[in-house]
């Protein structure tokens, strides 16, 4: 009979730890690397936080937040860190001083002891997307020292149509249809629109982008070779030290 | 084997001395919420079948045709023989079928118990849960996990699982109107005759005609990645 693997490489079987009477205690450091894994999507600037068990930033299934939203859609966290400041947690900002990109990695350092934040959490905005996200929701910080790897989906807010169309600036406004940006200079334009709204208004698993091959023009403004994924789209190491 | 879930005493709790071992109570009932979440964007899931059983049973194996319970399942929705065929097995304990669809978006919640008479129609050791649910607007996609191991579960704790979606192996994905039963399709459900691959895999995803396959029923909107559902069970 198999057992979920919590702490190694598999992508779906990623079980929190069971909630029980012997309470976690805080680690005195953790150290977090995210790494981009995808090929051609940027990564806005992250919010890495540990919070308690009663915080969350999402939940696939329930609607976003307003401030999540205004992250998945702008890349804006601000909203996300004034519930983090108003819950307590223990979190860092753009660890990687505005966007990560492809391939790369960032690294960043929280210290939670002698907090009740024993959970950890982290999203930033896809881009080039409409309202996609990275996200890893509240799993249980370990306290054994050790590295654990975590991968991450791409989250889809359900606050905007996958319209794939470029709209610099203003498209990144809550509400406001477009993408904001292709920070890699290769999206295309005047595209007319590759979906209508989302079929529900719940977070859910990103469907991923269309794109096409035609940059002036077509249904997408986003080029099919260059901007899908396929999940995991980030790596989470966590190093837990000894105290 | 189990990484995270604390060991507990073997799961069959003796009647009358139920009250003073731990893990049990209710005479030896253990008792499990499970709340299964579609986490597509428009791939409705058919009525699930949720199994309980012992070592011994497994739903599929990647590699392996399905079994015929399966291939109905995942072409058509009907659980009535994937069902069938976890009860009538030698590990078998309880099943359950959901009696409507879970939509893209929203939460259904199961209750299942393993009983002490469950136990002794039962060989085989341990606990396991497996859970199967079609991609309705698909040919032979289906959401599952297979055979996680429950045992370790206490009291209060709660395990959560993502599924992948994956490929029966037993109907060709032509996504044509006529082979699709869900509402982009409304067409047949299960036929008895296999696609030549017959071996169920990971799914490689729909291609909709928005993507170039033009006799394709589905457009960008029945598009899915990995995972398409959330499961969580809660031991009561």
């Amino acid at each position: 009979m198999k057992t979920p693997r919590l702490l190694t490489s598999a992508l779906i079987f990623s079980a929190l730890l069971p909630i029980s009477a012997s309470a976690t205690n805080s680690p005195t450091t953790i150290t977090i690397q995210v790494t981009n894994l995808t090929h051609g999507i940027y990564f806005t600037p992250l919010l890495v936080a540990a919070h308690d068990s009663a915080t969350e930033l999402f939940e696939v299934g329930e609607t976003a937040s307003a401030n999540l939203q205004a992250m998945a859609e702008g890349g804006d966290i601000a909203g996300l860190e004034v519930d983090m400041i108003n819950a307590g947690a223990t979190y860092v900002t753009n660890p990687a001083t505005g966007l990560l990109a492809p391939g790369q990695a960032v690294t960043t350092h929280l210290d939670p002891d002698g907090t009740d934040n024993d959970y950890l959490s982290i999203v930033a905005m896809l881009l080039p997307t409409n309202d996609g996200f990275v996200g890893l929701d509240s799993i249980a910080i370990p306290t054994e020292p050790g590295t654990y790897t975590f991968y991450l989906n791409a989250y889809d807010a359900g606050t905007e149509a996958n319209d794939e169309l470029l709209n610099p600036g203003a498209g990144g406004a809550p509400g406001v249809a477009g993408i904001p940006a292709a920070p890699g200079g290769d999206a295309g334009t005047v595209g007319t629109g590759a979906a209508g709204a989302d079929n529900h208004s719940m977070v859910h698993v990103h469907r991923g982008v269309l794109g096409d091959t035609d940059a002036i023009g077509g249904n997408s403004d986003l080029d099919s070779r260059i901007h899908r994924w396929l999940n995991p789209v980030a790596k989470v190491e966590l190093t837990i030290h000894n105290p | 084997m189990k990484l995270f879930i604390k060991t507990t005493l073997v799961a069959v709790c003796a009647v009358g001395s139920a009250m003073l071992i731990s893990g049990c109570d209710n005479n030896g009932v253990k008792r499990y919420e499970i709340g299964v979440t579609n986490i597509t964007n428009n791939q409705p899931m058919s009525p699930p079948a949720l199994i309980l059983h012992a070592d011994g049973y497994s739903g599929w194996q990647v590699g392996n045709a399905a079994s015929g319970g399966l291939e109905r399942l995942a072409e058509s929705g009907d659980t009535s023989d994937f069902v069938d065929e976890a009860t009538n097995h030698a590990s078998a304990l309880t099943q359950q079928m959901g009696d409507s669809l879970v939509l893209p978006g929203q939460t259904a919640t199961y209750s299942l118990m393993v009983t002490p008479a469950d136990r002794r129609t039962s060989t085989g050791e341990g606990l396991g849960f497996t859970l199967a649910t079609m991609l309705v607007n698909t040919n032979d996609a289906f959401v599952g996990v297979d055979s996680i191991d429950i045992d370790g579960l206490e009291r209060g704790d709660e395990l959560v699982l993502l599924a992948r979606v994956y490929d029966a192996g037993t109907e060709e994905n032509l996504e044509t109107a006529g082979t699709i039963p869900g509402p982009a399709g409304g067409g047949e459900g299960f036929n008895a005759a296999r696609e030549s691959s017959d071996m169920v895999t990971l799914h490689s995803g729909v291609v909709t005609r928005s993507d170039g396959l033009s006799s394709s029923a589905l457009d960008q909107s029945h598009r899915f990645d990995n995972p398409a559902a959330k499961v969580v069970i809660k031991r009561l």
